[in-house]
This record gives structure tokens, sequence and C-alpha cells, in this order.
């Protein structure tokens, strides 16, 4: 067998499809933070939380009703969205026009809150959720056994991810948002709702969470904590990427999933720090992020 | 012109009054407070205040970015654990290092990350900022982690409280205590006089308006960067004190929640008040163990969670800001 | 004459009084604070389930001892060694309590141990794993009383190695908890003519597995063994049935797992795995019982922590009870002496190093097609005999024990 610093190719070529798949994790989870930042200029500190929320809401919708995977793909988000909405008419919209800091202070508490009250609900544990029968079993690509959920989660993560870039970058939809976003009183003056849009913006990303949970939910452990670490990861990323910019966030969602599985291989204990390590090489050297603009 | 300058005199004169009986007040304030302080162990359980102040300490340290600088770091936990830990390694490792030693060497090894740190993040604003100070943290938490002498997840235990100057048996939870008061009164008086003096004034303006203090011919860079390593020295100087009031030092200390918490301190005192971090911190702190205690335990994070949106929400100037506010409010 | 007797019999009879008053119990209360996490990581398998464990514990005992009041005060550790060891030196420098129980974390319990042996006061510990307890750490004030890394590494690795699993790849949470086991699990694996291939240490908390169990794949190993907890070790099962790791012919061992991470993994993805464990709530008459009644009250079965919790404040207040006493050594020395034989344990014994030794068992968990209800979980596979599960006094580093 060929080898690589001690390490078989094939292993290696199954550490990289791996890396892309938990990428794509991130990149949905960071795309959604980007979304938030760099429309509405929120630090969305409860991201990793209503990822969370996606995730328990589909476990909790099958043992209390026996909605299926499928139905939640759809539905986890679109109640966790609204919840967003919430959030955001009732406590955002309150500090649009203070500092960004205190919309990071602000969803700090909101996922604080969330999580302490879920934690008394539901425990640490865990909760059980099994796979949909489509997906188990998997195929043997040679160098590794692939399991069908896993290919379905890149396939379906990239889809979404590409379909928010689109939609914000090309459609006119998309321009809209930007426009309300950056001159609201001017979008005010062309009779657009600008409060909806924000509201509906900050929904969205939201939803971008929520969808990742479900994603998440048949093949790790669903509990009221499981977003907490990976929050700070993903805010790297999207640093990492450039805050704000969306195509940023997904590729950098990408090559961090790579960066941290090749790790695993060579330093495994490594890890979990690696991702800091790149977002400091990175900002020194490029301060506004491999994709942002210049501040 | 006789009559005008009369004029101006006398308000300058009335202005020089106001300030002196400002200061009166606030002195009258500082006096009870510390009055206060010194009797406080005679009711309250001197371990738990000694808490208090090295956690009013740390806020203290942090509120002179945040509040008088407008910088947020959001990796102080850092500071607090290096100096933590490097005091706890030292004195139970060598005999001979003693306390006020071991403190000060983990004061100067914070000061120094410090250093590292600022000369790394100080160019960078807002948000950026946060960031990079948070991912350099979760690298020292890393290093916490890996280095074989920090004792790992199980923390460092058995730290010696010593001998102060080789005397004082700081054993003694009453002796501890009170040189525990004069450390952070150290600290306070020092970040009094920083905020006060020409220096503080101009890190004020830097943090009104950076782009006019650059233009006003300020190397501005500098002085944030003075001031983030005055701060990360004073957190470390908590840190230390608090490994040896606790004899131990822990992962806790480095994780970033601990970053996170030090911002709800401040920010529910009143950040930009002096007093502000101090009373938040015993309000955190005492909060903590109020409801840990009682049939509350489990939801001390769902409480903490509401505060902290409460605050943001509605009162944004903190206790400390609030109760100024008020009372200028109601006696002008 | 008269006189002279009279005031020898006062002097003796005064004498005796304060010598009873030694013995007796301090400001006739004997109070017990429990201190655990209720709120974080640990907060399921001790938590406020073990507070209720503790609370019948006293209620069954009657609710006072020799006629003192018997009183409970709890706090949530919140995992941190700070909050644990400010909590604890006031319940001991200013509330007098007698006993610390609960105790999760092994940071936390570390912390404890030394503020325990400054004031000379015991605690139980029923919730931490690490074996230093009462190997390094050990004191003449504390008792470990529920399980520890040794006898989890022994039972499991043991018995794998038998059946013929000779070859391990060993997934390590990176931290003293998973390095002690790491360590334990190579002796064991070792001793019995197996071969540690390869062991990864992985970030501690780590939610993506795959790449672990990838390389366990490709490691050519018979057995992977995990040496972490929690979520941990869940995330690492459920990766482990996704990518195939049993179909492949591999054999998967936890080396820690409550009762509560089998439930919620369910028998469908925990099915077969073998595990050492210090009680299971169904493995015989008493404990059943015990347990219906622990369920009346949470509506959760109970992990061997809530089983260790009651038996050991049982173990304690009888001991209150016998030499009419809650000075610590007392105490202690008593304990020491009355071997525990109820729901949880049979002829367990407390050594000098302060480790409570008593029979473990090997589980493996049900098959989906076995297990009749949501909490109806293991087989018990093989009971390991205490002097067998536990590191022998012969190879203690414990000061009390090498002194001699």
């Amino acid at each position: 067998m060929t080898m690589i610093l001690g390490v078989p190719v094939a292993v290696l070529f199954g550490q990289l499809l791996l890396g892309v798949i938990n990428g794509a994790f991130y990149a949905l989870l960071s795309l959604g933070l980007a979304v938030i930042f760099g429309l509405l200029k929120i630090i969305n500190f409860a991201h990793g939380a209503l990822y969370m929320l996606g995730a328990l809401v589909t476990v909790v919708m099958f043992d209390a009703f026996g909605v299926n995977y499928w139905v939640s793909l759809f539905v986890a988000p679109l109640l966790v969205g609204c919840f967003g909405v919430l959030i955001e008419y009732f406590l955002l919209r309150r500090i649009a026009h203070e500092d960004h800091i205190y919309s990071l202070l602000l969803t700090f508490g909101v996922a604080l809150l969330i999580q302490g009250i879920l934690t008394n609900i539901y425990g640490v544990s865990g909760l059980r959720y099994s796979m949909p029968d489509v997906f188990s079993g998997g195929v043997n690509l040679g160098f590794m056994f692939l399991p069908y959920y896993r290919a379905w989660v890149i396939v379906v993560a990239l889809l979404v991810c590409f379909g928010t870039w689109f939609m914000i970058e090309k459609t006119k939809l998309g321009s809209y948002l930007r426009a309300g976003t950056e001159d609201s009183q001017l979008m005010q003056g062309f009779g657009i709702n600008v409060p909806l849009l924000v509201s509906l913006t900050y929904g969205f990303g939201v939803m971008l969470a929520a969808f990742a949970g479900v994603l998440a939910a048949p093949i790790y452990s669903v509990s009221p904590v499981m977003g907490g670490n990976l929050l700070i990861v993903v805010f790297a990323v999207v640093v990492i990427g450039g805050m704000g910019s969306i195509a940023g966030a997904v590729i950098t969602g990408l090559l961090m999933g790579v960066i941290e599985g090749l790790t695993k291989v060579f330093y495994p204990e490594g890890s979990a720090a690696v991702i800091f390590l790149v977002m400091v090489v990175v900002l020194l050297i490029r301060p506004s992020g491999l994709f942002g603009k210049e501040a | 012109m006789m009559a005008e300058s009369a004029n101006a005199s006398e308000i300058r004169a009335s202005i020089v009054q106001q300030r002196k009986a400002d200061d009166r007040k606030k002195l009258m304030v500082n006096l009870v407070l510390l009055a206060l302080l010194l009797v406080a162990p005679a009711v309250l359980y001197p371990v738990f205040l000694m808490k208090i102040l090295c956690f009013a300490l740390f806020a203290v340290a942090f509120n002179l970015l945040l509040g008088f600088t407008g910088l947020l770091s959001f990796g102080h936990a850092a500071f607090l654990a290096t100096g933590g830990y490097t005091t706890g390694y030292l004195l139970s490792t060598y005999a001979n290092v003693t306390t006020e030693m071991g403190i000060i060497a983990g004061t100067a090894a914070a000061t120094l990350l410090g250093l590292f740190f600022g000369l790394v993040t100080i160019r960078r604003q807002g948000i950026y900022f946060a960031m990079i100070t948070l991912a350099l943290a979760q690298l020292v938490f890393f290093f916490l982690v890996q280095a074989p002498f920090t004792g790992g997840e199980d923390g460092m235990h058995g730290v010696p409280r010593g001998y102060l100057f080789g005397l004082i048996d700081l054993q003694n939870n009453t002796a501890m205590y009170y040189f525990v008061l004069a450390i952070f009164l150290f600290g306070y008086i020092l970040v009094q006089r920083i905020v006060t003096s020409p220096y503080g004034q101009i890190l004020k303006a830097i943090k009104q308006n950076e782009p006019r203090a650059v233009s006003l011919g300020y190397n501005v860079n500098q002085y944030k960067l003075i001031a983030f390593v005055i701060s990360a020295g004073l957190a470390g100087l908590a840190g230390s004190v608090k490994t040896v009031v606790f004899q131990l030092a822990s992962l806790n200390d480095a994780h970033w929640h601990m970053s996170g918490e030090v911002i709800l301190m401040t920010l529910i005192g009143g950040t930009g008040t002096l007093l502000g971090p101090v009373v938040g911190a015993a309000f955190v702190v005492n909060l903590e163990y109020q409801l840990s205690q009682g049939a509350l335990a489990d939801w001390v994070d769902a409480i903490l969670g509401g505060i902290f949106i409460l605050t943001v929400l509605a009162f944004r100037s903190g206790i400390v800001g609030e109760i100024q506010k008020f009372l200028k409010k109601n006696l002008h | 004459m008269t006189i002279m007797k009279k005031l020898l019999t006062s002097a003796i009879a005064s004498t005796l009084l304060v010598g009873g008053a030694q013995a007796a119990i301090s400001d006739n209360t004997v109070k017990i604070g429990y201190l655990a996490d209720m709120s974080g990581t640990y907060r399921d398998l001790a938590g406020p389930n073990g507070e209720v464990a503790l609370k019948m514990a006293i209620e069954d005992f009657g609710g006072t001892v020799n006629g003192a009041k018997i009183e409970v005060l709890s706090s949530d550790d919140r995992n941190s060694p700070d909050v644990a060891s400010s909590t604890v030196r006031r319940w001991l420098e200013n509330d007098q309590v007698d006993l610390v129980a609960g105790l999760v974390a092994s940071s936390v319990s570390i912390a404890v141990t030394n503020i325990l042996k400054e004031n000379d006061r015991l605690g139980i510990i029923s919730g931490s794993a690490a074996s230093s307890i009462t190997n390094e750490h050990c004191s003449p004030n504390h008792i470990h009383y529920v399980y520890d890394t040794y006898p989890l590494a022994n039972g499991t690795a043991s018995a794998v190695v038998k059946e013929g699993g000779d070859e391990w790849f060993i997934l390590t949470a990176d931290y003293a908890f998973g390095h002690a086991l790491e360590a334990d699990v190579t002796r064991v694996v070792e001793e019995n003519g197996g071969k540690v291939l390869q062991a990864v240490r992985h970030p501690f908390p780590t939610s993506d597995f795959s790449s672990f169990i990838l390389q366990a794949q490709s490691s050519g190993a018979n057995v992977v063994a995990l040496a972490n907890a929690g979520a941990d070790t869940t995330n690492a099962i459920t990766t482990a049935g996704e990518f195939g790791l049993t179909q492949s012919g591999q054999t998967l061992a936890a080396l820690l797992l409550f009762l509560t991470d089998v439930h919620a993994l369910g028998v469908e993805s925990a099915q077969g795995i073998q595990l050492t464990t210090g009680w299971y709530w169904d493995m015989n008459e008493e404990a059943r019982a015990w347990s219906d009644r622990f369920y009346e009250k949470t509506n959760v079965r109970p992990t061997m922590v809530h089983a260790g919790v009651y038996s050991s404040t049982m173990q304690y207040l009888n001991a209150v009870k016998a030499t009419g006493s809650d000075d610590a050594q007392t105490v202690r020395k008593q304990m020491m002496d009355t071997p525990i034989n109820d729901m949880f344990a049979k002829n367990g014994i407390i050594r000098e190093d302060g480790r409570m030794v008593h029979d473990m068992y090997l589980a493996q968990v049900k098959t989906p097609e076995e297990s009749t209800g949501e909490w109806d979980l293991y087989n018990i596979v093989r009971t390991i005999p205490a002097d067998e599960a536990y590191r022998p006094l012969s190879e203690s580093k414990c000061s009390l024990v090498t002194k001699k």
C-alpha cells in the first residue's frame, strides 16, 4: 500500500471525504451565521442553540406524533425559523441601533436560556432517533465504507448552500434584501416593508441552522447541550471566511472540515484547536478573512 | 470686557466647586465601601468574600478594555488561567518560592501573554478583535489541556497558601482575606488612576471616536496596546490570587465560558463605571451561589441567560450606571 | 467521708459525661451535604436524582439517628472545582456539615477531598471514575464507593480478550480519565496475551467520530475499545453503527457506560456491547424492589451511582448510630469494620485506602428482541469477584497503605 507520512493513501482518501462531509455541516451552519451577519449585522451567538433546537424538534415530533424524517426536514426548520422571527421581533429589534456587540451578548443570553430550560426537560444524556430505513447501510468505495446517510448529507447540504448563495447574490429577491439592509430608508421609500424583511432574513438564517440540526439528528447524540461547543468553531469558520461573505462561509466551511479531518489523522489531540490556529494565522495575513472585503 | 471675564471666572469657579463637591461625594462613597469591606469578614464567610474580590478584580481589569477603551475581548479567561496556573505550579513545585513571589510571577506571565495577544490583535476592531482574542484563548486552553504540569481535566490541586513575607500564616482565612483585599484595592486604585489620568482621557477619546483620535496625531494602537497589557496583567493577578485562595487551578478558568462570564459581570454592574464590575462580580457570584443551593439549582443557566437578555434590553448601563442616572435625574 | 464520697462520685459522673459528650453527635444534628452536577454533563447519571436517593436513605433510616436530626444540604457544583471548594469550605467551616456525598467530576472530587482532610470530616464519592482518588490522592477522610477505572478496564478487557479479541484499537478521550483507562486497558490486554495495536486520543468533547471510526476500521484490530464517557461514548457508538464497524467483524467495547447512556442510545444501536458496571437495577430481587421505589419518585431507573448514594448513606448512618458519634475517624472506622450487605452490594468492604470493594458485573446490552421494556437493557454475563476486580492493595501507592 502506498503511504504518505506513514498513513496509507486509502485511509487518507477516506479521511478527506469525511472531512468534506463534516465541512458540509460547517458550511450550512456558517452560512446561516454569515447571512445573519452580512445582511443584518447581528452576531448570532444563539446559532448553536438553534441548531440544537432543529435536532430536538425532529426527535420530539417523532416521539410525540410519529412525524417522519422527510416531513421533519421541512417542518422542523420552519418551526424553528418562526421561533427565530419571534426572537428578532421581540428582542433583537429593540437593540438594532446599538453597537453590534450587544447583539452578541443578547443572543448569548438567549442561547443560555434555551439550553437551560431544555436541559431541565430532556436531560443531557441524549435522545434516541433512528436512521430512516432508506439510509441503512452504505456503499463500499474501495478505500472506505460510505454510509448512504453521509452521502445524502453532503449532497443536500451543498444544494442548500448553493441555493442560498444563488438566491442572495443572483436573484431580485436577494438584491432587495441586500439593498434593504444597506439603506433601509431608501427601500422603505420604494414601498418595501424593511422590518418584515429583517425578521424574515433572521428567520431564514435560523432555518439554515435548524436544517443542519435535522441532518444531524440521526447521526449525533441529540441533547440540549449539543450546540454549545460547535458554536465557537462555526464562528471561527465565519471569521476565517470573512464575516458576511456568503460564498466565503461555504468554501471555508468545507476547507476547515478537510483540515480538521487531516489533523484527526496526524495529530488527533490537536483537532479541536486547529481551526483556531488557522484563524489566527489567516487574520494576521488577511485581516478581514479569506473572502472578506477590506474593512 | 471686564464684566465678561468676571462672569467667566465665576462660571469656572462654580464648575470647580461642583467638581470638588462631586469628588467629595465620590470619596465618601468609596470610604463607606472600604469600611464595609474591612468589617465584612465578621459577618460573611471569608472564602466567599475572597472569591468575590478575585472576580471583582478580574472584571475591573476586563472593564479597563470594554468600558474605558471600547475593546471587547472574548479571551480574557486565558489571562486568568495563565496567572493561576503559573502561580499554582511555582508554589506547589518549589518550596522556596514564597506566596508573594508566586503571585508576582503569575502576574508577570499573564502580562507577557497579554503583550503577545496585544501585538497580534490590537490592529483589529469590533467583532474581529473579539473573535481573534477568542481564538488565541482557545489555543491557550488547548495548551493547558496538553501540558503535563497542569493536571489536565483533573486540575492542579493542593497548592499551599504559605506565609506572607514569611511571617503571616495565610492558612488563616482572616489573614488571607485582608491580603486579598489589599491586592484588590491595589488593582482597583491602579485602574482608577489610569482612567482619570491624561492617558485615560486619550483612551476615552479613542473609545468615542477612533478616527478623530488618530487625526489628532495620537498613536492609537500604542495606547490600546498598553491598556490591553495592563488589563491582561491585572486579570492574571486575579487568577494568581484565586489559585492561592482556593489552593487549586482548573480548566474552568481557561474555558471560553469564563470569558463570557466576565462580560456578564461587567455588563450587569455597569460598563464604563469603575464600581460597576465590582458590583457585577458580587452580584453574579452571589446569585450563582444562592441558586446552586436550593430547588432552583438546575435552573442556573436559564436564569443567567434571562438576566443577560434583560440587562441588554433594559439596563444597558448596568446596576451602577442606572443608579448614577437615577441620582443625577433626581438630584439636579 | 460522705462528702468525699459525694465529691468522688460526682467527679466520676462528670468525667463520664465529658467522655460521653465527646462521643456524641455534635450540635445534635447530622448534616449531610450533597454536592453534584445538577445542570451539566453529569446531570443524569447523578444529579438531582442522586439527592432523591440520598433522601430515600434518610427516610428509610427513620429521619433521626439516636435522637439527632438528620439534615440535608444540597448544591450544584457546576463541574467547577472553584464552586465546589467554596461551597464545601462553607459547609464544613460554617454549617458544621458532617458528611459530603455525591461528587462526580474528578476535578471536583479531588478538590473536595483536600478540604475534607484539612477539616477532618468525611466524604463519600459515588460518581467519580478516577482510581487515583484512593491511590495517589487517598486520605483518611474519604471513601470511594461505587466503581473506578481499574475494574472497568479489568472486567471488560479481560473478558473480551478471553473471547478471542486479542488485537486492540483504543479510542481515548484526551484527558486524565481517558489516559487512566487507556493505561489500565493496555495492561490488562497485555497480561491476558493480547496486544494493543494503536491508541488514538480524541479531544474532549468531540461530536463527530467518523474519522476515528474509520481509523479504527483500517487499523486491523479486532477489538475497538472506547476509553471515554458520556456523550463522547454515545456519539462514537452511534457512528460505529452507522459505519458498520461490527458487521465488518470488529468487536466494540465501551469501558464506561452508564444506564442512562444506554437508555439514550437504545438497544437498537447499543445491542451486544459489553461493559462493566457496579450495579444494575434488575440484577436481583432486592435491587429491583428498591429501584421500583426510586422509579415511583423519579420516573427513571436508577444508575449505579444513584444506588451507591443510597447504600453509602445507609452505611454511614448505621455507623453513626452504632458509635453514637459523628466524628469522622470514629465513623469511618465503624464503616470499615462493617461489611456492606444491602441492595447495592454483598459483602462489600471498605478498605484502609478508602476504596469500597465489591463484586462488579460484566454486562451485555440486550438485543431489541430480548428487551421487554424501555429500561430492560442488560444481561448480566458474569460476576467479577471483588478481589479480582479492584486494584490490589499490594499495588497501592496510597500513603495509608504503604506507611505500614
